[in-house]
This record gives C-alpha cells, sequence and structure tokens, in this order.
C-alpha cells in the first residue's frame, strides 16, 4: 500500500488540480484526474525523501480563512501606506523571527504567509533553519510584531503539521 | 438580476484596477529595494483578486458557467508571489554589502542562509567558489 500510494495527500491534490484546470469537476475528469495523482505521485515519490506529515488537518479551514482575511487587510494597509505617506518617511526594519516549527512544509508555509500578510515580507531563513528574517515596511513595535507573528500563525501551524 | 450582477462584476474590474495601479506607484515611489518590494507583493494580491472575481461573476451571467479557472489562478499567485519577493530579497541582501551591515543577528548564532558561504569562509576559499575570480588575484595584488 505504501509503495503504490506513497503520498495520498498529494494524489487528491493533484486529481483537484487536474480538474480545475480543464474546468470540469465530472466523474470522468475527476477519475482521470485521480488517474494522473497516482501515477505523477509514484513516478515522484523518489523526490520525496522526508513526507510531510499532516498531524491534524482541522485547523486548516481556519488557518485558510484567518490568511484570506489578513491578506485583504494587508493590501488595503499597503496600499494607504504607498498614497498617503512619504517613502522616506515609512519606519521600515529588518526583525528576527525565531521558529518553533521544524518541518520545512510548515517554514515555508510561515515564510509565504509573513509575505502576504500586513506590512511583512520574509526575506531569508537562517543557516540552521531556526529563525526567519523578516522585513516590515512600517512598524514602531518589533517585538509586538514578532509576537503576533508567532501566536497567530505559528502556533495554528504548529498544530496542523507534525 | 443579470444587470446587477454585470454592475457587481464592473465594480471588482475597477476595484481591481485601482489596487494594481497602487500596486504599481509603490514600486515606482518606495525608496529602497526592500520597501518596494511591499507594493507588488500585497497591492497587487487583491487587485488580481478582484479581476478573477469579476471574470467570475461575468462567465456565471453570460455563460452559466462556473469558472473554476480563476481559482486555481489565484493559488497559483499565492504560491509564486512570496517565493519571487524572497529571491529578489536574497539576491538584494546577496549584492549589498551597506545592508549586509545592518542585519539583525538570527537567533540560532549561525548567519542568515544567503550569506552562510561568504561569512563562514575565510577569503582563502572564495576563489573555488567564484571561478571567475580566480584568474584575478596576482592582478588585484599589483593594482
Amino acid at each position: 500500500m505504501r509503495a503504490l500510494l506513497p503520498h495520498p495527500v498529494l494524489v487528491v491534490i493533484l486529481a483537484l488540480v487536474w480538474g480545475l484546470l480543464i474546468n470540469d469537476l465530472s466523474w470522468g475528469a475527476i477519475l482521470f484526474g485521480l488517474l494522473l495523482g497516482v501515477v505523477i505521485a509514484w513516478l515522484t515519490s523518489p523526490y520525496w525523501p522526508g513526507r510531510s506529515k499532516i498531524r491534524n488537518p482541522l485547523p486548516i479551514p481556519e488557518y485558510f480563512a484567518i490568511v484570506l482575511w489578513d491578506i485583504f487587510v494587508s493590501n488595503v494597509q499597503v496600499a494607504y501606506l504607498v498614497l498617503f505617506r512619504r517613502g522616506a518617511s515609512l519606519k521600515s526594519q529588518f526583525v528576527t523571527v525565531p521558529l518553533s516549527l521544524e518541518s520545512p512544509e510548515a517554514i515555508a508555509t510561515l515564510a509565504g504567509t509573513i509575505t502576504m500578510t500586513p506590512g511583512t515580507l520574509s526575506a531569508d531563513l537562517s543557516a540552521d533553519g531556526r529563525s526567519l528574517l523578516v522585513h516590515c515596511l512600517d512598524i514602531t513595535d518589533p517585538a509586538a510584531t514578532v509576537a503576533t507573528i508567532k501566536s497567530r500563525y505559528e502556533r495554528r501551524l504548529m498544530r496542523i503539521f507534525a | 438580476m443579470a444587470a446587477f450582477i454585470e454592475m457587481a462584476s464592473a465594480a471588482f474590474i475597477v476595484i481591481g484596477g485601482a489596487f494594481l495601479f497602487v500596486g504599481s506607484v509603490g514600486l515606482a515611489k518606495l525608496p529602497d529595494t526592500m520597501r518596494r518590494l511591499h507594493g507588488p507583493t500585497k497591492a497587487t494580491t487583491l487587485g488580481i483578486g478582484s479581476l478573477l472575481i469579476a471574470s467570475m461573476l461575468y462567465f456565471l451571467v453570460r455563460h452559466q458557467a462556473v469558472g473554476i479557472h480563476e481559482i486555481l489562478i489565484t493559488l497559483f499567485l499565492f504560491l509564486t508571489a512570496p517565493v519571487s519577493a524572497q529571491m529578489i530579497a536574497k539576491a538584494h541582501i546577496f549584492r549589498s554589502q551597506e545592508l549586509q551591515r545592518t542585519l539583525p543577528l538570527d537567533a540560532g548564532g549561525s548567519g542568515w542562509a544567503t550569506l552562510a558561504g561568504q561569512a563562514n569562509s575565510p577569503k582563502a576559499s572564495a576563489p573555488s567558489a567564484h571561478p571567475v575570480c580566480a584568474s584575478n588575484p596576482p592582478r588585484s595584488q599589483s593594482d
């Protein structure tokens, strides 16, 4: 079973993406998508040495909703800063976010989330993978920003990823 | 009903265009590379999102078909925007010596991944990392 289906989640994702790509969610399309998913997951399994484990999928919709809302807020906020503030008056600086997450997938998700959410942009990862370098567009309190990132996103990701 | 949805669709196109415009203004107006990155990564996402919602509404009314391509475009955009932003930021950090001096320290003390090769290795190993430079050292000494 493990040899035939090395990555069951990937199969479902590939089937769904196939359905969306051909803009058709009929049974035929889903069946062909599943077939593609199984074959692609099987062919690429040597390239997935450490399979990511999702420990608990329940908080994923909640996380998704929070990030979507934050993307909306961040768009309005950055638009305001761009239009109504002089560029040089923005207090931009780098901050270091120490990570509690360990799996690469979780860190990648957190880095992507940081970039899409208000006023912050992940710029680099430390060589040991234990901290993220984050650039803030306009902040007054770096400690509060780091605390927000850790409590709002990282804590939820820790519940999702093993 | 159809007229109402067409109006909503038009409104979404205008909102999307406005946000895309603001993203481009940010790219042109902000003073340095790191700040400029914030414009296109953020303001643009909502812009594209609005245009895609408008497109879904339009196809729903005109062709009675739910456009699900748009969901996929949004997904790919959310996946690619942070990656390209991070690559630009890393390239900028790698190139700018001035910026490297102002970076905060990381928590573990191992240095940032972009600069790890430079920070850890002394100058002796530099020629092997940059083959082009290997032929140059005598000349730089004579200078």
